[in-house]
């Protein structure tokens, strides 16, 4: 099963930000340095109009990642055949630099969840994962980043660790790892880990692209910490320390802000995109060799 | 138990809060807990809700946050998105509306919702240049009658007892102004190039461009609009909804039974 990895082009080791249609005349005029911009490929999977425009535009412009939230990698029944060909058709067109999804299921017999939902790690899922990124990558033609979830409960059957889990599914297809920061602190205290540690054991090697957001807090039944990955809010400290350490082992790496809820003006944006730049200029200064195959 | 049972399980729950969260659930303590798993019906209901908000928000400012948050969990409940394309998620709220009961004090809620579906459908729709008004001089006037015109892809018509196209215009900004127009309207959707524009037709062109968008020949056409009122005038009318996009630049006729080379 394991094939050469379909490598296109990378994002460049620069921070990105999630575009906004509310951003795009704003971002047309002031030609803000950001390093790459990134989309969720479901919003422009209509057939035409300002969503393609826009994009076009973006894309001639700037490095593109094109993020999936849709295509349910992590669910028993088969990956939507009509959902890879829309997928095909948009890595043609606009040739991005990343195409990400994640290791999540989202569709049920029932329709689309529209939520990213946990499944239990054990060698069954393990396989299909496996086949599942495989099949995505056959029918895409490009490597796909697998994302880290981040999750609020655990399964009793769960057999395997995640990173192992993640680790197995990118030996087994060549995939490669988008580690997001922002799960690793929410799974982290959610179930009890320390989240250096899960830095510590990801295979860096594999990441080509980072995410970091914002996070919500409450408490369980328990009245144990709980936090949401809200991606409605600025970067949280103990996140962008998190992010320093992730970059001192992974070296520059493409970095995205996420912000997807009650979204600021683009200024914000920016200057979270600023902060996470500066860290990567600093790992690079430190760094002039590249450390990543 | 095997992963599909697992998701079955999971997937049940999650859209049926009278059941229990799955078995099989556990935390880092050794015990499962309930507020864990209401995240996710939470992230489901509210996410759905957020999506249809954004669709359809002149209805939401016209019943408010709370009516309306009822009103989408049970569409909810019934109608769980068939696709990861959610911008198409809502297509079938107006017919909901429609036969929702809570709702029938607001008797052209359904109508304006019908705008807003139309909307969306319209930025999304397939690039399509519209038919050019000199397309629609250079036709034959001996076979004008014979003329079919089709639709634009992003054309939409809504036609209303209501004046909805006034009660969606007068909600497009912060402050609301009174909407004084009396009667019915009829709406047209369309995109021409990029922007999408909802226009409120002359009251005696309504019958003839709902005639013409379901396929009607323009003599047919012209007929039920005189029929319906006097004052109709065909070639203003029809200039004007070229003009505005509602066609594509196709023409067939039906003498001959083939398009006419103008396309």
């Amino acid at each position: 099963m394991p094939y050469e990895p379909l490598h296109a082009s990378r994002l460049p080791p620069r921070a990105g930000v999630g575009f906004k249609s509310e951003h795009y005349a704003d971002i047309m005029e002031t030609a803000p340095d950001i390093g790459f911009f990134e989309v969720h490929a479901e919003n422009y999977m209509g057939e035409g109009g300002m969503p393609h425009r826009m994009l076009a535009e973006l894309s001639a412009r700037y490095a593109l990642s094109l993020h999936g939230v849709g295509l349910s990698i992590g669910a028993t029944r088969p990956l939507d055949k009509a959902h890879l060909a829309r997928l095909r058709r948009l890595i043609d067109r606009y040739k991005p630099q990343s195409f990400s999804e994640h290791l999540a299921w989202s569709t049920h017999d029932t329709g689309f969840l529209n939520d990213l939902l946990p499944l239990p790690y054990t060698p069954e899922t393990l396989a299909r994962v496996a086949d599942h990124v495989d099949e995505v990558q056959q029918a895409t033609g490009r490597q796909l980043l697998l994302e880290n979830p981040s999750t609020y409960v655990l399964f009793e059957e769960s057999s395997i660790d995640e990173i192992e889990f993640l680790d197995a599914v990118a030996e087994r297809t060549g995939c490669g790892l988008l580690l997001d920061v922002n799960n690793v602190m929410v799974s982290a205290v959610n179930h009890g880990l320390d989240p250096l540690a899960y830095i510590d054991r990801f295979p860096v090697a594999r990441v080509g692209e980072i995410h970091l957001a914002g996070y919500d807090e409450t408490v369980d039944g328990a009245g144990d910490r709980l936090l949401i990955d809200a991606h409605g809010s600025r970067v949280r400290e103990d996140v962008f320390a998190l992010y320093r350490h992730t970059v001192g082992r992974c070296g520059p790496v493409a970095t995205l802000i996420e912000w997807d809820n009650d979204v600021p003006g683009f200024a914000v944006l920016y200057d979270e995109a600023r902060r996470a730049d500066d860290v990567l200029a600093e790992e690079a200064a430190r760094h002039p060799l590249p450390r990543r195959a | 138990m095997g992963h599909a049972a697992t998701e079955a399980a999971f997937a049940a729950a999650l859209l049926d809060p009278a059941l229990p969260p799955p078995a099989g659930l556990t935390t880092a303590r050794g015990a499962p807990d309930a507020k864990r798993f209401a995240v996710y019906r939470n992230n489901v209901v509210v996410g759905l809700r957020t999506a249809l908000a954004t669709r359809f928000r002149v209805v939401e400012r016209l019943v408010g946050e709370e009516f309306f948050a009822l009103m989408a969990r049970a569409y909810i409940a019934g109608t769980t998105p068939t696709s990861p394309l959610l911008f198409a998620y809502g297509d079938d709220l107006p017919d909901f509306i429609e036969g929702f009961a809570p709702a029938a004090s607001v008797p052209y809620l359904a109508d304006v919702a019908r705008i807003e579906a139309a909307v969306t459908r319209a930025y999304h729709s397939k690039d399509s240049e519209p038919l050019g008004i000199a397309q629609l001089a250079a036709l034959p006037p001996e076979t004008l009658g014979d003329v079919r015109l089709a639709p634009h892809p992003a054309a939409t018509l809504v036609r209303s007892r209501f004046p909805v196209g006034s009660i969606w215009q007068a909600h497009q900004h912060e402050a609301v102004a009174p909407v004084s127009a009396p009667g019915g309207e009829a709406v047209l959707v369309v995109r021409p190039g990029l922007e999408v524009g909802v226009h409120i037709l002359p009251s005696r062109d309504a019958v003839f461009a709902g005639a013409l968008l379901e396929g009607a020949a323009l003599g047919d056409a012209a007929a039920q609009a005189l029929a319906a009122d006097e004052s109709f005038d065909f070639g203003a009318a029809l200039v004007g909804l070229a003009g505005l996009g509602a066609f594509a630049g196709t023409v067939t006729i039906d003498k001959g039974d083939k398009d006419d080379g103008h396309g």
